[in-house]
């Protein structure tokens, strides 16, 4: 491994390695068969910088006012012991709790080093699980940690991890509306990926204290505000699915060596930052290096990757860059030239792996040529 | 598979400008239609921020939030808005038309006409739809009372988001999806949903070509978003400190103040607005340069027919749309849907040969020139000896409708017909059809009722005809497999007092 | 699709007891019969994987009930369901009155018309005196009026849509329902998330929607396909009935395929049919390429290995209570995702002269049975996965429509194409997970195929 991490940083430049957050290790899973993004996750690199300089910026942004609304329903759900979010898990999902306890792990009495809190997270759990009474605590600010190619990856969950019914249950609270029953599907994917991401490190953690994956369950607590109120609603998510393709990512990113070794070594996307810390290195040298590294765009991507502006520039005469349907309606014929010289019919030097693709295309050729009244 | 509308994408991507998928328009546009763009605050379920409405393209109705927050100032929006939308809706209500009932049933009357809404793009109607659903329900009187017109307007915006789920339905409509609908541009499908860069592609500035225009576009600094959601770098660097602003002002008291800080921050509403608004307007004259489609007009006099019912049921004392639908509903709905999706597919087959086009790479449709026709061909094996022509049809389609599917013709849509065989002939194929009706009543065809060899025809496995909806159990009656019949709705005092905050 | 009910009630075998199948079948259809007799329950569900013997089980229900006076509504999906019922039914009992109710242009087919004691009629009241009155769900849902038979027994309950249930609901007291819940679910072309999670959602199963309202009705599986062989019960049952699971009904000796001619010159071809025979499954791979969906050397291999079926004089044995009979073009198919892929297959096969060979959609292959089935693979030459590729129901259908062996017609780079499988798909709030899911089933079969795999050139 100590060869991988040195051949990673080499590629990742004098910058350190930005740390995985559930959202980022959850994000492992939107394209893993890009190599171009697989290299840089793996090194750590800050996407966002490297996109800015190579001269596409990403189109992700944060407003203020959203930020703002996340942290004072969270500030509200927690307030008073999280009385409110006890009330609801009592009431709406009819969970048995009498008493409850709320433990604070974000207080370690001053000095808080990751380590030290880690260790206390994780004793303060081990101990909550042996002792099989202490139903209905809140553990707040817990700080788990978890294998991530090799590296150690602090998770901070703003969330609360919660103990009934034997288990322990993760608690996600987010700031987009159930209305009726129903909230945006693409949200509550990426909060159900992300809880998830909190269930396997909460599971390493029992793990280390000989405690099996049993005592975490598998569904987790989705806490949003109800209809157009701040009012806690809380739903339960069943991520199993979430946890069987997140454990095949995060083995996959250990393979990440059969990908290096098709690298040039002496490969760098370091920005060569000068002493006030603004990058140096040419952005068509950049680029190049990037170049290297194939990628596996789709328009997905634009909302999921920084790199995606990059990435699409460089795909602009593939056919995918058309959208994955299309590249399929197509007869996954890769490039856009191609395309329009099959369907003209121009296509002199096809391989003959290109003859059922070149009929396909042709035929519509001519069919809309003939409503159309003019030659494709 | 739409392998031809994919061609087109990669056409247009070839030739830097949006490329026609269809050779009439398939939406009805009204002679004055209504232009919506709302803005919305981020974060929240639905917070407007500000709107241009109206059906005038010189003379845009801006409604700003000065302070989005503000559960008043909210409702305050929602009475503004409704001022703007429910006279134009009313405006409808004036003119009636009389249709006949036919077969046995009495004329009937309907409105003239409806009213028809414009917002930018999906996430348009999904704000409608919310702002409909947290108005609707509120009450007039009483403790948590709001102007009148609110919950009118809640109505109104719900039903007019519901109907936009109807395939065909044009009373409420996306522009991105309309224009969608028609071109083809060099981008995804995903990227599309930008109104600036869909409109780009397809009528670029003179010396831009479409990609041009479009890349262009992806600036929010020069082609704000088109909305709801406004551009991140807009809310922090200008919103923010304008709203800050604002608020700062009214804690102070100080009048001047405070209106100086709601006109620079509508001013920078404005400047969002504005180019979306004059966009929706180009977006308009765009759609109306293309000649309507046959079923055009059918379409939208069923729209007509809703607009009418929903006035009555309005007028009747009718209760607000419900949250949910229940069982009964929810199954008569999506046989309802499913049937009116399959109607206006076919009808956009047969109203547009290039939408045809797709059914013939499939194989569903078929086109080709007559070969043979026995056009007097008598069918005795019945009671009554009726006229059953036969023609042969010779196409260089690849075909996969089977003898006795039932199919269509575009030139002859009233006439039944269906395949009798299909056979190959070298590397065409000879189909043979039958034909009954759409030639008068005797054993003779008029001339021009069948076609005659040497026509170029075409026939589609396709049909709009009408299905009526099979029986379903009235709600009272849902049975213990569905949970048995759901309670009646009563409005409560949780619905009026429901927060908006 | 049913995960595990809290009232499972799968008949198990006592600890240490190494169940006879026949046994072990016969006690859960006894417990089945038992649950309906007792008439402690409304609803009974009965899962019933692939070739386990669902019709024989609707069957026997009909009859006892009959028998004990109760007269019975049977709701299958499809004419050809309700007449394969009818037929097995009268043949049981040649004395019992049927009714078989039907559409005004319905033409009774052979195997219905030669009972004498089937009644056939297009109108309810006519027949509503019958003690056992057939017909499929979308002629049940225009019987109006207040008639209700108290029992009803519903097959294909996975595959029928939970609209049509309550359609037809109305017009039972209690009722039976047989399904296979791994095969393909019930659709619709139209898109709309508005019913998502709502527990009558109009567009999930009936079976799906019946026990949210009902959750404590009693789950039978019957855990015996006497379909599938050995080989094929091990993978099918892993891939896609995680849960439950079922177990092969014959030995690997008493289910056996022959090859009785001898191979010239040994191509890839034969190897995979001699793969196939010997271990009932075989991947017959071709090189890894992004085609067209009617990839012509698939669709070719295809036809190709159902010609080499027959041209080696395949024989198959089914125990020694059955003649061992020769495989002939009848008792072959080739199973598509696709229609235009079927289409090819049919057209190679035409000129082939093998139009004896089905080929068809796994959609019309559903409820079917052959001796040998040879699969397109629906991620065959797919540069990216579909939901419709990869829906596990689909490969479902495919691979459990054969009696001795299933040849899987695939290219290469199929676990590539899994491993990049973006996991995009939205989330929705109270609906419950479905498993298997489609990623994972694929992943599983693919893993299996492997061991006998061979590789054409």
């Amino acid at each position: 491994m100590h060869s991988i991490e040195t051949r990673l940083g080499r590629i990742r430049g004098k910058l350190p390695p930005r740390h995985h957050t559930a959202r980022t290790i959850a994000a492992l899973t939107s394209n893993p068969g890009c190599a171009r993004r697989a290299v840089m996750d793996a090194a750590g690199v800050d996407k966002q910088r490297l996109a800015a300089h190579a001269g596409f910026p990403a189109p992700f942004g944060q407003s203020r006012f959203a930020l703002a609304r996340g942290n004072a329903f969270e500030a509200q759900v927690k307030a008073n012991g999280a009385a409110e979010l006890l009330t609801l898990l009592r009431e709406h999902l009819r969970l048995p709790i009498p008493e409850a306890h709320y433990d604070d792990l974000g207080e370690v009495g001053g000095n808080a080093s990751r380590e030290l809190r880690y260790a206390r997270t994780r004793s303060l759990l081990a101990r909550a699980h042996a002792c099989g009474d202490d139903a209905g605590t809140m553990f707040d600010h817990p700080l788990l940690r978890l294998d991530v190619g090799g590296r150690a990856a602090y998770l901070e969950p703003d969330l609360l991890a919660f103990r009934l019914r034997e288990k322990f249950h993760v608690v996600e609270i987010k700031s987009f509306p159930v209305i009726d029953g129903q909230a945006d599907g693409e949200k509550v994917a990426a909060a159900a990926i992300q809880s998830a991401v909190y269930v396997l490190a909460l599971r390493a953690m029992l793990a280390e204290m000989g405690i099996g994956p049993d005592a975490v369950a598998d569904e987790t607590i989705l806490v949003c505000p109800e209809n157009f109120s701040n009012r806690p609603a809380a739903a339960s998510l069943d991520v199993r699915k979430q946890l069987t393709v997140l454990r095949r990512q995060l083995s996959r990113l250990e393979r990440i060596e059969n990908l290096l070794e098709l690298l040039p070594p002496d490969l760098t996307f370091d920005l060569e930052p000068g002493e006030d810390g603004t990058p140096t290195r040419p952005p068509g040298d950049l680029a190049a290096a990037i170049r290297r590294v194939e990628a596996r765009y789709a328009p997905e991507c634009l909302s999921t990757c920084e790199m995606c502006f990059f990435c699409r520039d460089e795909a602009h005469a593939a056919t995918a860059r058309l959208g994955r349907d299309t590249l399929d309606d197509l007869g996954g014929v890769e490039h856009i030239a191609q395309v329009l010289s099959l369907a003209r019919g121009a296509d002199v030097t096809a391989a003959p792996e290109m003859a059922e693709a070149a009929g396909l295309l042709a035929a519509a050729a001519r069919l809309r040529g003939e409503c159309l009244g003019e030659a494709v | 598979m739409s392998t031809l509308t994919s061609l087109a994408r990669a056409l247009a991507a070839g030739r830097g400008f949006a490329q026609p998928v269809c050779t009439v328009r398939h939406v009805h546009i009204h002679e004055r239609p209504l232009v919506f763009v709302p803005l919305a605050l981020a974060g929240e379920a639905v917070a407007p921020l500000a709107a241009m409405a109206g059906d005038d393209p010189e003379s845009p109705r801006l409604l700003v939030v000065a302070e989005p927050r503000d559960r008043d100032q909210r409702f305050a929006f929602a009475a503004e808005l409704a001022s703007v939308i429910l006279p134009y809706i009313e405006r409808h209500t004036s003119a009636e038309e009389t249709v006949a009932g036919g077969r046995g049933r009495d004329d009937r009357v309907r409105f003239a006409g409806a009213p028809q809404v414009l917002v930018p793009n999906p996430d348009g109607i999904a704000f409608t739809r919310l702002l409909g659903r947290s108005t609707r329900f509120r009450r007039t009187e009483g403790e948590y009372a709001v102007p009148p017109s609110v919950p009118l307007l809640g109505r109104w915006l719900t039903f007019l988001a519901e109907c936009a789920e109807h395939p065909g339905s044009c009373l409420l409509l996306a522009a991105t999806d309309a224009l969608a609908l028609h071109w083809a541009t060099g981008q995804s499908p995903v990227e599309d949903r930008s109104l600036g860069t869909i409109a780009g592609w397809i009528d670029p500035p003179p010396g831009r070509t479409g990609a041009q225009a479009a890349a262009d576009a992806e600036d929010p600094v020069r082609c704000p978003p088109a909305g709801p959601a406004t551009d991140p770098g807009f809310d922090n660097e200008v919103l923010e400190p304008r709203i800050a602003a604002v608020r700062a002002a009214r804690a102070a008291g100080d009048e001047r103040a405070w209106r100086r800080a709601r006109s620079a921050l509508a001013g920078a509403l404005a400047s969002q607005l504005q180019p979306t608004w004059e966009l929706m307007w180009r977006a308009v004259a765009l759609l109306r340069r293309l000649p309507p489609g046959g079923h055009v007009a059918a379409r939208w006099d069923r729209d007509k027919d809703a607009f009418t019912a929903h006035v009555a049921h309005i007028r009747d004392g009718g209760p607000p749309q419900p949250r949910r639908d229940t069982a009964v509903a929810a199954a008569r709905r999506l046989t309802w849907l499913e049937w009116v999706q399959a109607s206006y597919a076919a009808q956009r087959a047969l109203d547009d040969p290039l939408v045809m086009a797709e059914y013939r790479m499939s194989g569903e449709a078929f086109a080709g020139q007559v070969v043979a026709a026995e056009s007097a061909r008598v069918d005795s094996s019945g009671r009554k000896r009726v006229l059953r022509p036969h023609i042969t049809v010779k196409t260089e389609d690849a075909v996969t409708v089977e003898p006795g599917a039932s199919v269509t013709s575009p030139a002859r849509p009233k006439q039944k017909a269906h395949v009798v065989s299909v056979a190959p002939a070298g590397g065409s194929t000879l189909v043979t059809v039958e034909l009954s009706g759409g030639m008068g009543r005797g054993l003779t065809p008029p001339p021009g009722s069948v076609p005659g060899i040497g026509e170029t025809v075409c026939y589609a496995a396709l049909s709009d005809a009408y299905r009526p909806p099979p029986p379903f159990p009235e709600p009272e009656n849902t049975p213990w497999t569905h949970g048995g019949p759901p309670p009646q709705y009563v409005p409560t005092d949780e619905d009026a007092s429901e927060a908006w905050s | 699709m049913s995960e595990g009910a809290a009232t499972d009630t799968t008949a198990r075998p006592a600890s240490g007891e190494t169940a006879d199948p026949g046994r072990l079948a016969d006690r859960a259809a006894g417990a089945v019969l038992a649950d309906l007799g007792s008439g402690r329950h409304r609803g009974v569900v009965v899962d019933s994987p692939p070739g386990a013997g669902k019709s024989a089980l609707v069957v026997r229900a009909a009859t006892e009930l009959a028998d004990a006076g109760e007269r019975v509504m049977v709701v299958a999906q499809t004419n050809e369901q309700v007449d394969d019922l009818t037929d097995r039914l009268a043949a049981d009992r040649p004395a019992l009155p049927l009714a078989r109710l039907s559409a005004q242009d319905y033409v009774p087919s052979r195997r219905v018309a030669r009972h004498h004691q089937v009644t056939v009629s297009a109108q309810a009241h006519d027949v509503a005196g019958y003690p056992v009155v057939l017909s499929t769900a979308a002629k049940w849902a225009t019987v109006g009026g207040d008639r209700v038979w108290p029992w009803a027994i519903v097959d294909e309950a996975y595959q029928m849509r939970s609209d049509l249930l309550l359609r037809v609901a109305g017009l039972f007291g209690r009722a039976l329902f047989v399904g296979d819940p791994g095969q393909l679910d019930p659709f619709s072309t139209v898109q709309t998330g508005r019913w998502l999670g709502l527990t009558w959602d109009p567009m999930q199963s009936a079976v799906a929607v019946l026990l949210r309202h009902n959750p404590d009705l009693p789950v039978h599986q019957l855990p015996v396909s006497w379909r599938l062989p050995e080989p094929a019960a091990a993978v099918v049952s892993e891939a896609f009935y995680p849960f439950t699971g079922f177990r092969a009904g014959s030995t690997p000796q008493q289910r056996r395929l022959e090859l009785t001619t001898r191979a010239f010159g040994g191509s890839p071809f034969d190897e995979a049919v001699e793969t196939a025979a010997a271990s009932g499954w075989a991947l017959y791979e071709l090189p890894g390429r992004h085609t067209v969906r009617t990839d012509a050397e698939a669709v070719t291999a295809c036809a190709a290995l159902a010609a080499r079926i027959l041209q080696r004089g395949a024989v198959s044995y089914s125990g020694p209570a059955v003649d061992a009979a020769p495989v002939t073009a009848g008792r072959i198919a080739i199973g598509t995702a696709h229609r235009d892929q079927a289409k090819a297959v049919r057209a190679v096969l035409e000129a082939e002269g093998l139009g004896g060979v089905t080929a068809d959609t796994a959609n019309r292959l559903q409820g079917r049975e052959f001796d040998v089935v040879i699969v397109l693979h629906p991620l065959s030459g797919r540069r990216d996965a579909t939901a419709f590729h990869l829906e596990a129901g689909r490969l479902c259908v495919l691979t459990s429509r054969h009696r001795h062996a299933c040849l899987v017609v695939a290219r290469a780079g199929i676990p590539e194409l899994l491993d990049a499988h973006p996991s995009t798909e939205p989330v929705h709030l109270n609906v419950p997970v479905k498993f298997p899911d489609g990623w994972a089933a694929n992943q599983a079969v693919m893993a299996r195929l492997q061991q006998w795999k061979v590789r054409a050139p």
